[in-house]
């Protein structure tokens, strides 16, 4: 891909987050009840929808792969997975700077809180079951099954709030609703948001990539090596018996 | 202006984290690069 084409949505996107930071900071109305603090939702809920796309994502690639057994899958998934850890880690930062003005606590173990830490937890123990398996193969394997079974989390996030008592606010598809004026500051929040994610991803798609491109590589310098010192000895066996 | 501080710091914090995680990434990827052409170099060598 050239400089140029790569440029083009790299400043798409920017302008797109620069939009998004300017109309959640004076567009937006400011809310009756908690005001400026309120704003922290234009970036905490679509982070964690962003999230659960990069989620979804990895659950879609694993399935692919344990249909296909290419490795793109699964490199698609690892790259997904990791991204959807940053987004959550926005998510569990901005949620207890919300939490402490409002309720007066950093975190309460909720069922909407304690389910999205445990959505986190599992998919760091996600990337930490790659760095186990040494094998390639195994691994994409192992994390397929795991990248699927983590998924299960994610509705239930997303409906603890009508299964269990929750001082979390109601969500927005749903649930309490959200002003009419509120909604297109949101979507733009989310929109970019979502081009940092595809950024992000292809960048850390590359990274997987390159790996396998290296790991290639130094297997193909290995047998060189080897087939170079084979060579060798044969000249010494050559020489000797002469 | 009650809160500005807590809004701003969450604001950023959300693009620091992908900040961060852009440069790690950008940085792993020139690492590699540097170590795909080292081994262009190597295998070169060894096919002449």
């Amino acid at each position: 891909m050239s400089a140029r084409t790569h440029s083009v949505p790299t400043f798409g996107v920017a302008a797109l987050v620069a939009l998004a930071g300017y109309s959640a900071l004076f567009l937006a109305p400011t809310e009756r009840t908690m005001g400026l603090i309120q704003r922290i939702f234009y970036f905490h809920v679509p982070s964690a929808w962003t999230g659960f796309v990069a989620f979804f994502i990895v659950c879609v690639a694993s399935v692919a792969y344990l249909l296909k057994r290419a490795p793109k899958w699964d490199w698609l998934a690892v790259s997904a997975a990791e991204v959807g850890v940053a987004y959550f880690t926005a998510v569990l930062v901005t949620g207890p700077i919300w939490a402490k003005p409002v309720w007066g606590i950093w975190w309460t173990w909720d069922a909407r809180l304690t389910s999205t830490f445990v959505l986190w937890l599992l998919y760091v123990s996600y990337l930490l079951l790659r760095t186990l398996v040494s094998d390639s193969e195994r691994r994409a394997m192992v994390s397929a099954v795991f990248g699927i079974f983590a998924f299960l989390d994610v509705p239930l996030v997303y409906l603890s709030i009508w299964f269990w008592r929750t001082q979390h606010p109601q969500p927005v598809i749903g649930g309490g609703g959200l002003d009419p004026r509120m909604w297109p500051v949101f979507l733009v929040c989310w929109a970019a948001l979502l081009g940092v994610m595809v950024l992000l991803l292809r960048q850390r798609y590359l990274l997987e990539a390159l790996r396998h491109q290296v790991q290639e590589m130094a297997m193909e310098a290995q047998m060189g090596d080897q087939s170079e010192s084979f060579e060798n000895k044969q000249v010494v066996r050559a020489k000797g018996a002469q | 202006m009650k809160n500005l501080e807590s809004l701003m710091a969450a604001y950023l914090f959300v693009w620091a984290i992908f900040f961060v995680y852009q440069l790690t990434v950008g940085r792993r990827v020139a690492r590699l690069q540097a170590e795909i052409e080292r081994l262009k170099e190597t295998l070169g060598q060894g096919s002449r």
